[in-house]
């Protein structure tokens, strides 16, 4: 759909390492994503999934400053973003939504406040009018009412709330957002509602995105591509299609194979290729590839070195050693 | 054989703002060996459903009416002595989170231990024993360094396969599964999920499994209860629910859930708000966010229609369908 059109947001060697306190003035860096590379078109979805302390969220709030990188670059729209003023011009740009609808709007602030504290950080409106305006058709665009604007965010159900943190995150007329499970936290019913208005709102403004989640069966139905994590490290990333029906990476096939299906006779069909052992803790993370501890196709060679991420088929990336004896 | 009869429960919360019945009449049994998945959103009533057969209500909570029967035994209204028996040893619970279940303060193995010796004559050596094997049982590896540890060591699928363990130690008949996976990752769900299936053919016990995830039903259950609102709206096999599902919120749920089928094509999301529980409507509870509400509807709560032998619902739509089928026949034969 959208290939070949050029790369709004790019990612080359991306680093985030958090320094963890180890007492007596040690520290030991935790790397939440190292070495990461890869590009989103303009107006498509790029779906990431992982599971938890994968580094998927860092690496949406990395992509926005939101944590200084450790070591890479981020391009956005051909300029490498480096100075401040970058990065006050990317914000205006690009914009997040957040997980949790409850602990992401300030309970002392109105709906209209929390809706028009970007324009007031931006200087984006010049009469008090303006403000309420623009107010009212952000709220329009996420099927809230001008009755809603001087309420405050407790009194709203949580799909409510998380269209309120959509209308904010649209405010600065953005191009670009960073959805960080933004469905996880609502129930089945509203969840749809949801995700039926990223698809409106994508093709009414022309927005692109990146979709962080863990639901494998939304991420889907929502994206154009899919890149998957693990451990900091991304392994694979294709388009959906070729993620869900032909996994190359032996982390792919088995988190796909273990996505329990609404759908009895083919649960009960389903030969579920279920892994051994916990996910490591990403602080003593294992030495070569991430996976090969519970990788049923590890040999000596995965301890040694990472493979290299490649695109092994057009648009097709996997890091695997043993890519070739195994598909 | 009938081992947990459930007859017209009702669980009321008393609150500053007014009673909040979030069970609202509701009636099911569980037969032996048999596993029962309970779906519903959050505020459904299925987790309350399961704390007032376990009798660990909140204090603001309690039973208002109806009955409770294991193996034929009263519960509601049973005094806590009997509680104490049935507790562990007929019915066990696993909750959500296995982080908040389990004691920080304690070893893994005191926790263990600590039941194994309230509910079995076993001293302290022999209740080491069991708690090993039982660990063993869960595939937990190393377990006599785990006995050790706190829960904080432990990881997240650990920490409930510990939880597992504990409520299997009394060989219990049923054992309540309150949204077990949720808190865990996919892959190691697949693994909890997996051990479940295989101790409930080793062990031969009763799961109730309550979740929001239909998949996890599907995978699991042999007989699905959907509730909405402190009510079942429809009850029957998983293959009748799935496949066959005759209450609007069902098929609703079964709409709005992307799956294979669906891909590329747009959700249909129920529509509104769920409900408040403090400002009940009148007749069925779906008939606000219900695109195909009647009258009928608004003003009287249907009734439980059974639809075969494996499958009520409680849904008016059923009454006219099957009225219009009537009629349907009818002109056939009158034109015959």
């Amino acid at each position: 759909m959208h290939e070949g059109a050029a790369p709004l947001v790019e990612v080359k060697g991306l680093k985030q390492y958090f320094d963890i306190n180890m007492g007596f003035f040690r520290t030991k860096p935790l790397k939440a994503v190292d070495d990461v590379s890869f590009a989103i078109r303009k107006g498509e979805t790029l779906g990431l999934v992982g599971e938890s302390g994968c580094g998927k969220t860092t690496v949406g709030r990395t992509l926005l400053h939101l944590y200084e990188p450790t070591g890479g670059e981020i391009w956005y729209n051909g300029k490498q973003v480096v100075t401040k003023d970058d990065i006050t011009e990317l914000r205006k740009k690009a914009t997040m939504v957040f997980q949790d609808p409850y602990s992401s709007l300030n309970p002392r602030m109105t709906v209209s406040d929390i809706v028009a504290e970007p324009l007031d950080i931006h200087h984006m409106y010049k009469t008090k009018q303006e403000r309420q305006d623009r107010v009212l058709e952000l709220m329009g665009y996420v099927g809230l009412n001008s009755e809603h604007a001087s309420r405050y965010a407790h009194e709203f159900s949580g799909g409510q709330r998380q269209r309120i943190g959509i209308a904010r995150s649209l405010a600065v007329n953005p191009e670009f957002i960073v959805c960080d499970e933004p469905v996880s936290a609502l129930d089945v019913s509203i969840q749809a509602q949801v995700i039926n208005m990223f698809d409106d709102l994508q093709d009414k403004l022309d927005l692109t995105y990146l979709f962080i989640a863990h639901d494998l069966l939304v991420v889907r139905h929502i994206s154009d591509r899919i890149a998957v994590m693990y451990l900091g490290k991304m392994v694979e990333l294709a388009s959906a299609d070729e993620i869900y029906n032909r996994p190359l990476h032996p982390y792919s096939r088995s988190l796909l194979s273990a996505v329990p299906l609404p759908d009895p006779r083919a649960a009960r069909a389903h030969k579920r290729i279920v892994l051994t052992g916990d996910i490591p803790s990403p602080l003593n993370a294992p030495s070569g590839c991430p996976f090969r501890t519970r990788c049923p196709y590890a040999k000596e060679v995965c301890a040694q070195s990472m493979p290299p991420f490649e695109e092994v088929e057009t648009d097709h990336f996997v890091a695997c050693h043993r890519l070739k004896e195994i598909s | 054989m009938t081992l947990l009869e459930v007859n017209d429960l009702r669980t009321s919360f008393f609150t500053d703002a007014g009673e909040v019945k979030a069970v609202n009449g509701i009636s099911f049994q569980l037969d032996r060996g048999k596993v029962l998945g309970i779906v519903g959103e959050s505020g459904s009533g299925k987790s309350v459903t399961a704390y007032s057969i376990m009798r660990i209500l909140a204090p603001t909570g309690k039973i208002v009416g109806g009955s409770i029967k294991l193996d034929g035994q009263e519960i509601v209204g049973a005094d806590e002595k009997t509680m104490h028996g049935i507790r562990g040893n007929k019915v066990s619970i696993i909750f959500q989170d296995p982080m908040t279940s389990l004691n920080p303060t304690y070893t893994v193995g005191h926790q263990l231990m600590e039941g194994i010796m309230l509910h079995t004559p076993r001293n302290k050596k022999q209740a080491r024993e069991r708690a090993l094997e039982m660990l063993r049982l869960v595939n937990v590896n190393e377990p006599e360094k785990r006995l050790q540890q706190y829960p904080f060591e432990l990881s997240g699928g650990m920490r409930q396969r510990v939880m597992i363990a504990m409520a299997l130690a009394c060989e219990p008949d049923i054992l309540i599964a309150d949204e077990p996976t949720t808190a865990l990752d996919v892959t190691i769900q697949a693994q909890i999920l997996e051990l479940m299936q295989d101790l409930q053919k080793k062990l031969g016990m009763a799961i109730i499994l309550i979740t929001h995830d239909l998949g996890v039903v599907a995978q699991m259950c042999d007989e699905v209860i959907v509730m909405y609102a402190g009510s079942i709206c429809e009850q029957g096999t998983a293959d009748e629910v799935f496949y066959n599902p005759r209450h609007e919120y069902t098929k609703g749920l079964m709409r709005s859930i992307p799956t294979a089928d669906n891909n590329g094509q747009r959700l249909q999301p129920i529509t509104g708000t769920p409900i408040d529980l403090l400002n009940m409507p009148k007749g069925c509870p779906f008939a606000p966010r219900c695109e195909k509400a009647m009258k009928i509807c608004l003003t009287q709560p249907p009734s439980r229609m059974i639809i075969n032998e494996y499958h009520y619902a409680e849904c008016w739509m059923n009454v006219k369908e099957q009225l219009e089928g009537a009629a349907d026949s009818q002109e056939e034969s009158q034109h015959a």
